[in-house]
């Protein structure tokens, strides 16, 4: 529709593993800290989806940070919005905006709340989420609308396992199993946590990549900190078979901070100077 | 009125390619000329109201311009989240139809009527709020909407409502259209009331009250240009809703004037009881049921006019 003649600059970063890996570790470090400076809770699901983010900023997805709005650039919206504070690291180091905005993380008058703001808000934000279970509608729309316009940019969705409690989650499900859009992944962030208990018994969940390989779309199970896995699953699909993709990362809620892993009390608890500091250690970053 | 609706969301549609027109598994048949001339951009989305208004927003989000079309509750109530986050929050141009609203379906009972639509809506930041009175209103509201860029609400009724713009009509979103002149007292209709208010009208006459006709397609924003004319100008000013009184048009009229300072007029406000009807009826016994007659508006605005000369 608009700007068809020019020529787009989203590309992939395409960086190595190792590099991947170094960018992850310092993801988590900065989310630390930051929870502890500005109060901000949900670390443990944040830590659960850094890689997943670092995987598919960094080098899946084709953006270009100087052009937030290119028509042809992949979608990722992060439907599980309470990763926001993980989100806001990982774009400002990918350059769509100062990382020195950062420092006023939760001030009154921001733009950096829990949860991830407009997309008129903030660049590289494509939608703005933190109710559940709206991410993958929206992907759905996106992801049919590059049909109609003949454009191939792929839409990426991040769920969190407990938000696949919400209906809406499998009314998309079933629609993109009918239209079959290929340029559609959904990757669930399966961390085994929801806010209050264990996410297979709070509802029953499972059998999780069976349950979208039933709505009619391609699942796939892979290790969500394998960031080798990652990169290797977000490049391979969309594949052009037709189907929309759905990738179950099995994840760690707080991966990374071994006094944080799999530990519930990490959804809603702030982290002492001190635990910060530990952080920091175990994640071999530097303050 | 949902004839009107699909001829010209298939022009539109065939005229402009970001048109998409999404329907919640209603319109069999109804749309096929759309299928035709837009092909592709017609989707089925199932009895899943809660995806559909998501995919509608993606669709916004990406350069399309979505128009959703279901019976009233189900666009409106059932997923009152989905308007308010992915259509109003991203302030996307989606269009939000609902067919059958007020007492269209009366028979088919609660489930499908819809007199809370209007109060809840126009609660929204950014949304614009239509309910055009026939199928010349409804016309001009659809092609007004789709230059509007965030999101719009319009109640239609089904089919078979008369037409009251004969000759045509001009239409400007947040402005009323003028259907009758009068000196007396100011009736304001919105919806599809506008014959049941035109006749109104005429039974003010044999009473030798002259009755001014203003139909209101848009519900938000507010026309307060016109409201500070009558309001400034008659003793009585009547507002006419197939919808509660609480929160519909009338609402929002008597919202507008409690801030105002020294108006002449009183608002009377006809609307459905803050109630259920339990009972099977005609949309014809619900509206006489809840005073929504010819007779019953006449009567009590004659009985106003008398109270406010004494």
């Amino acid at each position: 529709m608009q700007n068809t003649e020019r020529v787009s600059s989203a590309e992939r970063a395409a960086l190595p593993v190792d590099e991947l890996q170094r960018i992850a570790r310092q993801v988590r470090a900065r989310i630390i800290s930051n929870s502890h400076k500005t109060q901000t809770p949900h670390l443990g699901s944040c830590l659960s989806c850094v890689d997943i983010l670092v995987a598919a900023y960094f080098h899946t997805l084709r953006i270009d940070p100087r052009n937030p709005t290119d028509v042809e650039r992949d979608r990722f919206i992060l439907s599980k919005g309470h990763g926001a504070p993980a989100l806001f690291q990982v774009l400002a180091m990918r350059g769509f905006y100062a990382e020195s905005m950062l420092d006023a993380y939760g001030e009154d008058g921001g733009v950096f709340a829990e949860h991830p703001p407009t997309p008129d808000h903030l660049p590289g934000i494509e939608a703005a989420t933190g109710s559940l279970g709206h991410g993958l509608p929206i992907g759905l729309g996106m992801a049919l609308s590059a049909r109609l316009q003949k454009r191939n940019y792929n839409v990426i969705a991040l769920l969190s396992d407990g938000e696949c409690n919400e209906g809406s989650v499998w009314e998309a499900a079933m629609m993109a199993g009918a239209q079959q859009p290929g340029n559609l992944v959904a990757v669930i962030d399966f961390n085994k946590w929801q806010a209050t208990g264990r996410s297979e018994q709070v509802l029953a969940l499972g059998p999780l990549a069976d349950k979208w390989r039933a709505f009619g779309w391609d699942a796939h199970e892979i290790d969500g900190h394998d960031m080798g896995a990652l990169v290797d699953v977000l490049t391979k699909y969309p594949s052009g078979s037709g189907k929309p993709v759905a990738i179950v990362a099995h994840t760690v809620k707080g991966k990374g901070v071994s006094f944080m892993e799999d530990d519930n009390n990490w959804h809603y608890r702030i982290p002492t100077a001190d635990e910060v500091s530990a952080a920091y250690k175990e994640l071999g970053v530097v303050a | 009125m949902r004839n009107a609706f699909a001829d010209e969301i298939t022009k539109l549609g065939s005229a402009d390619p970001r048109v998409v027109l999404l329907s919640g598994d209603i319109g069999n048949k109804l749309f096929d000329k759309f299928k035709q001339n837009a092909e592709g951009r017609f989707f089925n989305c199932g009895v899943a109201e809660a995806n559909m208004m998501g995919v509608a927003a993606g669709m916004a989000l990406s350069g399309m311009r979505p128009v959703i079309y279901t019976i009233t509750p189900f666009t409106t109530t059932r997923c009152f989240e989905q308007i308010r986050v992915d259509a109003c929050y991203h302030n996307v141009p989606v269009i939000i139809v609902g067919t059958g609203s007020g007492m269209s379906y009366a028979e088919l009972g609660p489930t499908h009527h819809s007199c809370e639509d209007l109060a809840i809506l126009r609660t929204l930041p950014n949304m614009t709020v239509l309910a055009p009175a026939d199928e010349v209103e409804l016309r001009l509201c659809l092609r007004a909407a789709l230059k509007i860029n965030g999101p719009v609400y319009m109640r239609i009724g089904k089919k078979g409502e008369p037409i009251v713009h004969k000759n045509g009509a001009a239409l400007e979103i947040g402005h009323s259209i003028n259907v009758r002149a009068g000196g007396d007292v100011c009736l304001i209709s919105t919806g599809t009331m506008l014959p049941v208010v035109m006749k109104a009208a005429d039974m003010l006459a044999e009473r030798n009250i002259a009755a001014r006709v203003e139909s209101f397609p848009t519900v938000k924003p507010l026309d307060q240009e016109i409201l500070q004319e009558v309001f400034s100008r008659y003793p009585v000013i009547a507002s006419i809703e197939e919808h509660s009184r609480i929160g519909g048009l009338g609402s929002s009229i008597a919202e507008w004037l409690a801030a105002q300072d020294n108006m002449k007029g009183r608002l009377v406000t006809f609307g459905t009881d803050d109630e259920f009807m339990h009972e099977v009826g005609s949309q014809d016994y619900a509206r006489r049921k809840y005073g929504l007659t010819a007779e019953n508006i006449s009567q009590k605005v004659f009985a106003a006019l008398d109270k406010s000369a004494r």
